[in-house]
């Protein structure tokens, strides 16, 4: 942290839009799909025809329902839309169709954990349901803007914080648990690089022990994790730098630039916009009864957290495999087929998936659900060393075999001859072998150089091309040196 | 031919006494004949007219179709029209080619079969009462061709007045089908607010537009009503309820019917000619066996305000779409965003539009807000509440639709509140969504007067039929101006 955390302390709030998984917008039956040619998926209504009326998707209401459920908030009885007024290109009414006094979510929290370790329960307002806008191009149409009204009426649910954020690194952790929530939720696809998932953050710094906010910021479209503790950084640093020299923070929205990792102010509080917001005559207020809300909750996902916990109890994980195997609901997956259908070591399988599975996929960079190596193949690997049929150190080998295509595991045991000698008589052969050849390590070893029983090790195993079971190596061999 | 009921004109369509083609073409030649006089419409569909009356004839050499088969119609240019243009009065819209059919005209064309004449001349974006603010010029009453035929649906009026079409579509947000009904000598139903699908209407405030029919007779408005109504899952405040069978109520007879007189509909400001034949009327539903009595709406002095509010601020909201971008007006050699948008709107709608938007924004406008908008939503439910509460006791309402005849052309142009105040009895029935119409009851000099009848939520049936008694008993509306017959 770059400014003085003893004498200043920043307070943070974060509104994020988060882009509902939709098959068609939020008040017509246009597809949603994104990087599709401009103005393809632009129906009557998402041109904001003369004549056209918007139609709820009830599966973005039920979304946001979800969403509030995940977060314990209250959800609304009764909610309204209403229209948000101003004028630009790519937006096509000239006004975006929000949610205003009514939203769908009020009054919910996440709790997120602090680097000490510690849980801190962080405040969710509100959470409504909106229009997206379509996007102005200003490259490549020599003297022109184009519009493209691709993105127009996807649906959108507004998620905003609480001022209850105390430094960039808490407003990362909650930015992260957020974006978690919803892909575990199957509500968003969290893509930030396509705008899926968009933060706005509002920032304002006081002098430790103040009681009162100071003048806030609002930092525009920071689109990763970085450039969020980027931007809040910088904000945070230049606030104090003004109220340090005496001056004071002007109430604007700023917009951050990722290539200086500067923010620059974009409009002040004078030149806000009166939006005129009223209710939107053409859609009634929108009713989710008890009976509604139950049988959404009731298609609801197991939770991240719930699910960390269970992890913990059920296979005797601990915290850090267990948050590192449920921090994706598709790795979760995965980790608990493993488990299934190897019929290994909880433990074991833990270790394979987030040591070798993990650290293979990063290399590659892929993801979980285009990992090569599927959790039936992964579950069959770890059976043969549960079954000792292979050791851990030849199945790394049969593991990355596995990586490039090779096959199963029992595919490439058997064609690569692994299969673990576990025959005493044979290790036993090995073992004469070796002492016979080395008696002067032999000496030395007798002489009181325990160190060298290594030595003997590694011997019988080169001897057996590592297919010899190391425990029953040690065992034969500490009796064999002993006599 | 254009003397004939629709029931009648359908029954000569089965009969052969005429093909579509031929009603078709009667109608198109009356058009092209008589409109220079009356400007009633803005775009004349001849050739599209004349295929679909040949589909029409088709049908009916299989016997296929129904009532409206064949029957030509005239649609306002609010509705938007595949292909054809549909500009809402305004010049912003007159290079608008629509892409879709709104609801209505997919039922009252491709379904019920009927035969699209043109679009008809209406004040810019429906804001008027006497269709003078239209960017095509007004509208001239086919009974005095030096007055207003009402509005904003003044075009559709003066069209099945001229019997240039036998019925035509119109809409209704503040009385602009009842008002120019009334001055032109036709019956038009506004039915319950969500009875008709809006889908496709240029919208004007969303939350009082309703698409209604002006016709010759309420038997005629209500075949075409029949064919409008529905549940349309593409307007979210249409309702899903099912339509009743608005032809085979009309006969049923009144005797026992309770009808109300709102004092306040009889106050000053009536003409006493008006009154007089509206009281004459009122004795034609006594002898027909309903029973009057006077009743009190006790906020609806109000009403003129409070859509003086709620209106504008809806339609600020709904045209600010019209930005000079994606299609319609466009201002030419601007030089920056915000240029566009002041020329385009400058330029592209006229000064009565420009003025409610300047009332709508204001009105919404933070500080404001609370006052005048929110205050405006209060008092809308207090006259609901009066209505509710007339309802208790009555079936109907009965009163004047206006306080005078037709007037002048130009007469009230230069004074808004003037011309604002002719709908002081029909802007009730929008801000509480329920069915109004207004039918004929006699002339003043020559000029003909209109009686409204309002009913409760979803009672077209019982207005229809109350209007069609009257109608068996009296022949007002079967006049018609001595220069178009």
């Amino acid at each position: 942290m770059a400014y003085d955390a003893s004498a200043w302390e920043a307070v943070i709030g974060l509104e994020v839009h988060c882009q509902l998984l939709t098959r068609s917008k939020i008040f017509s039956g246009a597809p949603t799909q994104y990087g599709a040619a401009p103005n393809t998926q632009a129906d009557a209504v998402t041109l904001g025809l003369p004549g056209v009326l918007p139609v709820l998707n009830a599966s973005a209401l039920e979304m946001a329902v979800k969403f509030g459920l995940a977060i314990q908030a209250q959800i609304a009885e009764r909610c309204v839309f209403a229209r948000k007024h101003y004028f630009y290109p790519d937006l096509p009414k000239g006004y975006q169709i929000s949610q205003y006094e009514q939203p769908i979510v009020a009054k919910g929290h996440l709790d997120i954990e602090l680097a000490d370790g510690s849980v801190k329960r962080i405040g969710i307002t509100r959470a409504h349901l909106e229009e997206d806008a379509g996007k102005s191009l200003h490259e490549g149409f020599a003297g022109a803007t184009g519009i493209d009204l691709n993105r127009a009426g996807t649906p959108l649910i507004e998620i905003v914080s609480e001022p209850d954020l105390r430094s960039p690194a808490e407003a990362v952790a909650y930015l992260k648990k957020l974006h978690q929530l919803v892909v575990y939720l199957g509500i968003c696809d969290g893509n930030m690089q396509e705008g899926s998932f968009r933060c706005d953050a509002n920032v304002s710094v006081r002098r430790r022990g103040d009681t009162r906010f100071g003048t806030r910021t609002e930092t525009k479209n920071v689109n990763s994790f970085r450039f969020v503790e980027k931007a809040i950084e910088y904000e945070i640093q230049r606030q104090i730098d003004i109220l340090e020299s005496g001056g004071r923070v002007v109430q604007e929205t700023r917009l951050f630039n990722p290539d200086t990792g500067e923010t620059r102010a974009m409009r002040s509080k004078e030149e806000a916009m009166d939006y005129r917001y009223f209710p939107d005559p053409d859609l009634l207020p929108v009713v989710v009864g008890p009976a509604e809300i139950d049988r959404i909750r009731a298609t609801m996902p197991e939770l991240p957290e719930a699910k960390k916990q269970r992890f913990m109890t059920q296979y005797g994980l601990s915290k850090y495999d267990a948050t590192v195997l449920t921090s994706e609901a598709a790795l979760a997956d995965y980790y608990e087929d493993v488990v299934r259908i190897s019929g290994a070591d909880a433990k074991l399988c833990a270790n394979w998936v987030i040591t070798d599975l993990l650290g293979a996929l990063n290399k590659r960079g892929e993801d979980i659900t285009a990992s090569p190596v599927t959790a039936a193949m992964l579950a069959g690997l770890i059976a043969r060393i549960a079954d000792q049929t292979i050791s851990g150190k030849l199945a790394k080998d049969v593991f990355e075999a596995m990586l490039a295509g090779e096959g199963t595991a029992d595919e490439i045991i058997k064609a690569k001859g692994l299969v673990q000698i576990t025959d005493e008589g044979a290790i036993r052969k090995a073992i004469e072998d070796v002492i016979a050849q080395n008696p002067r390590q032999l000496a030395d070893y007798r002489a009181g150089k325990d160190k060298l029983f290594g030595f003997f090790v590694g011997q019988v195993m080169k001897a057996t091309q590592g297919k010899a079971n190391p425990e029953l190596v040690n065992r034969l061999l500490k009796d064999r040196l002993a006599s | 031919m254009h003397s004939l009921t629709l029931k009648e004109m359908a029954a000569g369509l089965r009969a052969r006494k005429f093909s579509a083609r031929e009603l078709t073409q009667h109608y198109l030649r009356r058009i092209e004949t008589f409109d220079g006089q009356i400007n009633s419409f803005i775009t004349v569909t001849a050739g599209q007219a004349l295929a679909q009356a040949a589909a029409a004839d088709e049908k009916l050499a299989r016997a296929e179709g129904g009532p409206l088969t064949g029957i030509p119609l005239a649609q306002k240019d609010i509705f938007c029209t595949q292909g054809v243009k549909t500009s809402c009065g305004s010049r912003m819209l007159d290079n608008f080619i629509a892409p879709y059919d709104a609801t209505i005209v997919r039922k009252l064309h491709h379904e019920a079969g009927m035969v699209m004449l043109g679009k008809c001349n209406m004040d810019e974006f429906a804001m008027g009462s006497s269709n003078e603010t239209s960017w095509y010029g007004p509208v001239k009453n086919p009974w005095d061709l030096t007055r207003v035929p009402g509005g904003s649906s003044g075009g559709s009026v003066a069209a099945v007045a001229a019997g240039l079409a036998p019925v035509a579509t119109a809409s209704d947000t503040g009385g602009s089908i009842r008002q120019p009904a009334a001055l032109t000598n036709l019956t038009g139903i506004k039915p319950t607010y969500g009875r008709v699908s809006r889908y496709g209407m240029i919208a004007f405030a969303s939350s009082l537009d309703q698409a209604g029919v002006v016709a010759r007779s309420a038997e005629d408005a209500a075949y075409v009503l029949q064919a409008m109504s529905g549940f349309d899952p593409l307007d979210s405040t249409s309702v899903d309820r099912p339509v009743d069978d608005l032809v085979a109520g009309l006969n049923r007879p009144i005797r026992g019917l309770r009808i109300g007189l709102p004092k306040e509909y009889f106050a000053a400001g009536l003409a006493p000619e008006v009154r007089a034949r509206v009281m004459a009327a009122v004795g034609v539903f006594e002898q027909l066996g309903a029973v009057i009595s006077e009743i009190s709406l006790p906020n609806a002095p109000l009403s003129v305000p409070t859509y003086y509010v709620v209106a504008p601020a809806e339609a600020s909201s709904n045209l600010a779409r019209y930005d000079g971008v994606r299609y319609g007006y466009r201002a030419q050699g601007v030089k920056t965003l915000e240029e566009l948008y002041k020329r385009s709107r400058g330029e592209g709608f006229g000064p009565e539009v420009q003025r409610r938007i300047m009332i709508g924004t204001y009105v919404l406008s933070h500080g404001y807000y609370d006052a005048y908008y929110l205050k405006a939503q209060k008092v809308r439910k207090l006259i609901c509440e009066d209505f509710r509460r007339a309802f208790e006791q009555v079936d109907l309402v009965l009163g004047p639709t206006t306080t005078d005849v037709a007037f002048k052309l130009g007469a009230k142009t230069d004074d808004p509140v003037a011309m604002y105040l002719n709908d002081i009895y029909t802007i009730a029935a929008n801000l509480a969504g329920i069915p109004a119409m207004s039918l004929p009851c006699g002339f003043v000099d020559g000029l003909p007067v209109g009686l409204q009848l309002m009913g409760n939520y979803f009672d077209e049936a019982r207005l229809l039929n109350a209007a069609h008694q009257y109608q068996q008993a009296t022949d007002f509306h079967k006049q018609m101006p001595q220069a178009f017959r």
